[in-house]
């Protein structure tokens, strides 16, 4: 037992009047040495273990488990191998995007698209047609069609309305002669956007499906 | 009306003679409002706190004041622990209601031993006392559960201050999922690369979140253990995959996928098995959030235009509009209690605020009067919300009661922080 807490109900701790004192006096005892037997409502916590001073360890109290997940410092008598705040941390690796995103100059093109909508405007029309044309010219080429949306909104329905943009500029391609299978459409919603500024300048050149080769 | 009060490091350490190690980050509490009852109490320094490397009681009292319940009372030049038996008419005096005093303790192995009493100062009476021994590491989660245990004597309710939240930041092109503790502080890197990742969410046993990444430059859902970063690709179909939510008891995810075309709602198991369709619609579905006896599911649909946010049986059959007020009700986040729907508005004026709607009644209330609302989440105990925002130029991380009386600005140091979702009890 603790040197701090071996104060029993008679101590001074209960030298207040009233059996309301004592029976609070009582409950926390219990919940310091776990072996009192007294049930309570207090939150699980470690009896001490005061290994320090060589005092003997406490046996858990009961019901300190609960809650709290697998071995930890705090049920008392046992030693966690790995603190309860510890995160595993998984690093992805530095910055390949440049690299990945250059794509090949002459066929990495962009349409772009009005606010809240998803149609392909007759302005880029050459640029479907001449993606198509390449796609047609050799049915082993792949175009990813990739999405995105200005900042306003919500990124889960800006994702898939990227994803709406995307699968637009896909039924254009197909409609002059790509196949399916030579395509596939993605969304970045707003999360890549190709210009910052906040104003609708910006917002106008965020709005746009990028047509790489894969 | 209106009172903030700031709380820095050096303020603290003034008042009670606290060391500064340089290591430590800077740590705020920004807290804003005033409560209808809130209960003074007095948070001692704990007895050679000092020595320790974290602050125990400046993060009590931090706990307490953010949820909104608290007010602070100085104590002065009073030093008690828990062994000591304080004289209940001096802090009746001060117009404290309870009393917190303890000790900090370091032990021949390394550990430390917290301890701490709370007594009823009207009463003169003792409400509870504990010992916590601990790693290092498990400091600040030592004062958290303090915080929790003072709190559920004074208030009869569970706290959540020992729990954890997970969040975004974005940094010169490095996208970080981080986990922290509930107050935004201990920040940890679960997952960091040069591309985006998004829609983070706890496993409701807390050892799990899923996520969505792009590093192979699409939208791909990942389940990852928090302690050992071990991770599965839970879904990875044609397009995108995104928006996971966990079914309550951890068997199942719903996904928001393109597979089939248009972004729709799909069941599939915690390994990414036994895929199931959820949704039919000609429109966007998408941001699926369970109730909390995993019997509904609410989700956004712009199959009527504009996005609103529905809900549905998990048979996926007759879905029900839930939300009828303006044009576009995205973010859908259930209370544990099923009382409240919390969610993003877009006012007339292209902002965007996070509202509370009450369930039963299908009351809504504004919560805030900021105009960058984000990705709602409740905390378990049902009585604060986490979301993201914009303050300064900068997007921050807030709590907020129900009320939307108290708020506070989280002390996450990491620019630009977006996305946070709040973990169970029990870690």
């Amino acid at each position: 037992m603790n040197r701090f807490f071996s104060r029993s109900p008679s101590g001074p701790l209960a030298a207040h009047a009233g059996r309301r004192v004592a029976l609070i006096g009582l409950l926390a005892c219990a919940s310091l040495l776990g072996a009192c037997g007294t049930t309570t409502r207090l939150d699980p916590a470690a009896p001490v273990e005061d290994k320090g001073s060589g005092a003997r360890a406490t046996a858990a109290a009961p019901g300190s488990g609960s809650g709290l997940n697998g071995a930890n410092g705090l049920n008392g008598g046992t030693l966690s191998p790995l603190p309860e705040s510890k995160v595993g941390t998984l690093d992805l690796g530095a910055n390949k995007a440049n690299a990945d995103r250059s794509g090949r100059a002459a066929s990495a093109k962009t349409v772009y698209f009005g606010y809240d909508s998803y149609v392909v405007r007759d302005q880029d029309r050459n640029v479907i047609e001449a993606n198509a044309s390449y796609l047609a010219g050799d049915r082993k080429r792949q175009l990813l069609i990739e999405g995105h949306t200005d900042e306003r909104g919500g990124r889960e329905y800006n994702l898939a309305l990227g994803q709406k943009r995307a699968d637009s500029v896909v039924r254009a391609l197909v409609l002059l002669g790509a196949a399916d299978s030579q395509l596939e459409a993605v969304s970045y919603g707003k999360e890549r956007p190709a210009a910052s500024g906040g104003d609708e300048a910006a917002f106008a050149k965020n709005r746009r499906a990028e047509l790489k080769d894969r | 009306m209106t009172t903030r009060r700031v709380f820095s490091r050096q303020a603290l350490a003034l008042a009670g003679g606290l060391a500064l190690p340089a290591a430590r980050a800077q740590f705020r509490v920004e807290i804003s409002g005033v409560g209808a009852t809130q209960v003074p109490i007095a948070v001692l320094r704990l007895r050679d706190e000092e020595r320790a490397p974290q602050a125990v009681s400046a993060i009590i009292r931090a706990d307490l004041e953010r949820s909104g319940l608290f007010k602070m009372v100085e104590p002065g030049a009073a030093s008690l622990d828990e062994t000591s038996r304080p004289n209940f008419s001096d802090w009746r005096g001060l117009a404290s209601d309870a009393l917190v005093a303890g000790s900090v303790t370091r032990l021949a192995d390394g550990r430390f031993d917290v301890r701490y009493r709370l007594w009823d100062v009207v009463r003169g009476t003792e409400l509870t006392a504990q010992a916590l021994s601990v790693a290092r590491e498990d400091l600040r989660l030592a004062a958290h559960r303090a915080a929790d245990d003072i709190y559920q004597k004074l208030t009869g309710e569970r706290g959540v201050f020992s729990t954890r939240i997970a969040y975004v930041s974005k940094t010169a092109g490095r996208h970080t999922l981080w986990v922290a503790d509930a107050d935004g502080e201990n920040a940890q890197s679960a997952v960091a690369g040069p591309e985006p990742i998004i829609s983070p969410a706890w496993s409701s046993n807390g050892r799990e979140l899923a996520y969505v990444s792009f590093e192979t430059r699409k939208a791909v859902v990942y389940v990852q253990d928090v302690l050992t970063s071990q991770r599965r690709a839970v879904a990875s179909y044609k397009g995108s995959n995104s928006a996971p939510a966990w079914s309550p008891d951890g068997s199942q995810l719903v996904v928001t996928l393109t597979r089939d075309g248009l972004s729709q709602l799909y069941v599939i198991g915690r390994n990414g098995e036994n895929l199931r369709r959820l949704t039919t619609s000609s429109g966007i579905d998408t941001e699926a959030a369970w109730s909390a006896d995993g019997r509904t599911i609410y989700f956004v649909s712009d199959r009527g235009g504009g996005p609103q946010i529905y809900r549905v049986g998990l048979d996926g059959n007759n879905p029900e509009r839930v939300t009828f007020a303006g044009n576009y009700n995205i973010s859908p986040a259930l209370s544990a209690d099923g009382r409240y729907l919390a969610y993003i508005t877009r006012l007339a004026s292209n902002s965007f605020r996070l509202t509370l709607m009450e369930l039963a009644t299908g009351t809504i209330t504004s919560l805030t009067d900021t105009t960058d609302d984000e990705s709602p989440a409740f905390a378990p105990n049902s009585r604060l919300i986490i979301y993201a925002s914009r303050a300064n130029g900068r997007d921050v991380l807030m709590t907020t009661t129900l009320d939307g009386t108290i708020k506070a600005r989280l002390g996450a140091p990491q620019a630009d922080v977006r996305e946070p979702t709040w973990g169970p009890y029990g870690r």
